[in-house]
């Protein structure tokens, strides 16, 4: 099914990560993400790597989901590799093993081959334990200074949830055209690049054609209920910032220390490579 | 064809935390030329039944035979063979006119002959498709058309000519008349008759209403939660009111009258199909007149 190539979506548990402020988890990844960025050496990488454990251990997500964000990945994360490995500029003392290929490349390489993988697993983390909704109304609240400068904050944030919305339902609409067109013969594994794209001609009109449908039924649902998406809205769900919140920030803010201070005192440790 | 289900069972999303079982131990036979209907709430596994009939859900446990072809587990279907299978089981999914994808009416019913005959010349094919196009009912000069500039029933039509082109021995439908009105109800179903004439083809039903398949089909399969908890013919079916209202289904509305009228001592044995149950109420008035 096509529902299974949708990965990071979210993952219904009960948690401690899961119940998390989604401004914070927002707040959270940026700030690890920066720490991901700032580590020079395998010493402040280990420092995320522990964060992110730790992240994953407490939201009770398997790992082998987590782990299913890299897959997608995995043709990127070599293609990177390999130039990494190539273009990398061999400094005096560097062992060749053959042709351009030193262990130091090989070793700066997967360095960054690493930090990509973290990226994503530390974003996976966030979708698998944030339902949609909850993650635009953060972005929206995190966003909401902007609207001083008449930034159209609440717009663009049901723009995303709409968006972030329609995905399996179109991933599922999908599914349905392929095999109504299969039962009629068609055949979407064999031939060459050209045939098969033409072979997708049945399956993209009918998506496009009702996606527009969707759209219609949806700004005329939005109507009905006279939308307007004004500032003057109320929330059901109000956000609220906790303890829990709190001393999540501040583990996050020990993470960054941690690498900025892997990052000086790196002379004081023992080099690895 | 002949369609012989036996400990038919299927999990979606198996081995994960969204494991559900859509199919369990389904055992049924569906005999050639019997306009057959089957019965359930959504997600009673209806769906995921048909889909098995022409191999777009490949079976995972139990055996189905379609016709002579063997599409248990473990038995090679080649490309080929499923092709050909495809070709004889016509499905129609439900809202089916959602699948048009065509500029003009003709090319979108010559898709399916197209790809289960390449080999046939244009003129055999110009020929199946007005035939299948004049068998639902819908005349040339809609052959040119943009299929989305037709009306919903027209639409629907295109697209049941659409399976109807590479002449199918037995026809599919998940829910033909949902969303059509009354008038388009009777047509589409008078057009099924006219397909299945008198059992030349096997026409399977998949319906919720409770109404069209008395009326209709010769033979019903009840689902509930993956399994099949009834067969035999309507009368039969329909005569287990209370079991069917536990599985919280409906009986149809000529039943109800029926258990109103024995209920108050004014007769018995009442037909279900509408026409004949007038007749009889006709009857039982006169002779109490006379």
């Amino acid at each position: 099914m096509l529902s299974d190539m949708t990965f990071g979506q979210y993952y219904p548990s009960e948690s401690p990560v899961h119940r998390m402020d989604p401004r914070a988890k927002l707040l959270l990844l940026i700030v690890y993400i920066v720490a991901v960025f700032l580590a020079k050496n395998f010493y402040g990488l280990a420092v995320c790597l522990i964060f992110l454990l730790l992240a994953i251990a407490f939201s009770r997500v398997p790992v082998r989901s987590v782990l299913k964000s890299v897959k997608g990945i995995v043709i990127l994360i070599l293609f990177t590799f390999v130039l990494n490995v190539l273009f990398y500029t061999p400094k005096e003392g560097d062992v060749v093993l053959f042709w351009r290929v030193t262990v130091q490349g090989l070793v700066s390489a997967s360095f960054f081959a690493l930090r990509i993988i973290f990226l994503v697993m530390g974003s996976s983390v966030l979708t698998l334990t944030t339902t949609p909704v909850s993650l635009t109304d953060g972005l929206e609240s995190l966003l909401a200074p902007l609207a001083l400068i008449r930034f159209p904050v609440h717009d663009l944030a049901l723009i995303m949830s709409i968006a972030l919305r329609m995905i399996p339902t179109l991933a599922e609409e999908t599914d349905r055209i392929i095999r109504a067109q299969k039962a009629r013969g068609a055949d979407f594994e064999s031939g060459n690049l050209v045939s098969r794209a033409k072979a997708l001609v049945p399956v993209l009109v009918p998506l496009l054609v009702s996606a527009f449908r969707r759209a219609n039924e949806l700004g005329d649902a939005m109507d009905a209920r006279c939308y307007a998406g004004s500032s003057k809205r109320t929330k059901y769900k109000k956000l609220k910032f906790s303890y829990r919140d709190l001393l999540a920030l501040l583990v996050t803010g020990a993470l960054l220390a941690g690498v900025i201070l892997c990052n000086v005192y790196a002379y004081l440790l023992p080099v690895l490579y | 064809m002949r369609i012989v289900a036996d400990g038919l069972t299927f999990t979606y999303n198996r081995k994960t935390k969204f494991a559900k079982k859509a199919l369990d131990d389904v055992t049924l036979t569906i005999r050639e030329g019997s306009f057959f209907g089957i019965i359930g709430h959504t997600g009673s596994g209806k769906s995921t039944f048909i889909q098995h009939l022409n191999g777009l859900i490949p079976v995972e446990s139990g055996t189905l035979t379609v016709g002579d072809l063997d599409l248990s587990k473990g038995k090679k279907t080649d490309k080929k063979g499923l092709r050909a299978l495809r070709a004889k089981i016509g499905m129609v999914f439900q809202y089916p006119e959602y699948q048009l994808f065509a500029t003009t009416v003709y090319e979108d019913v010559a898709f399916g002959y197209h790809n289960f005959f390449p080999e046939k010349s244009k003129e055999e094919e110009r020929a199946a498709v007005f035939a299948a196009l004049r068998t639902v009912g819908l005349d040339d000069s809609v052959a040119d058309k943009s299929p989305f500039d037709l009306s919903g029933g027209q639409k629907r039509r295109v697209a049941i000519a659409g399976v109807l082109v590479s002449d199918p021995e037995v026809l599919v439908l998940d829910e033909p008349v949902a969303g059509l009105d009354p008038a388009g109800k009777n047509e589409l179903m008078a057009l099924l008759h006219r397909i299945h004439d008198g059992g030349k083809k096997t026409v399977v039903v998949v319906s919720h209403d409770m109404d069209d398949v008395a009326e209709n089909c010769d033979a019903l399969a009840v689902f509930s939660e993956g399994r099949v908890v009834m067969t035999g013919t309507p009368e039969e079916v329909f005569s287990r009111r209370k079991e069917l209202e536990e599985l919280r289904l409906d009986v149809p509305v000529t039943r109800k009258i029926a258990d109103a009228l024995a209920e108050k001592g004014l007769g018995n044995a009442f037909p279900l199909r509408s026409d004949d149950f007038v007749r009889k109420v006709a009857q039982l008035y006169r002779g109490k007149r006379v």
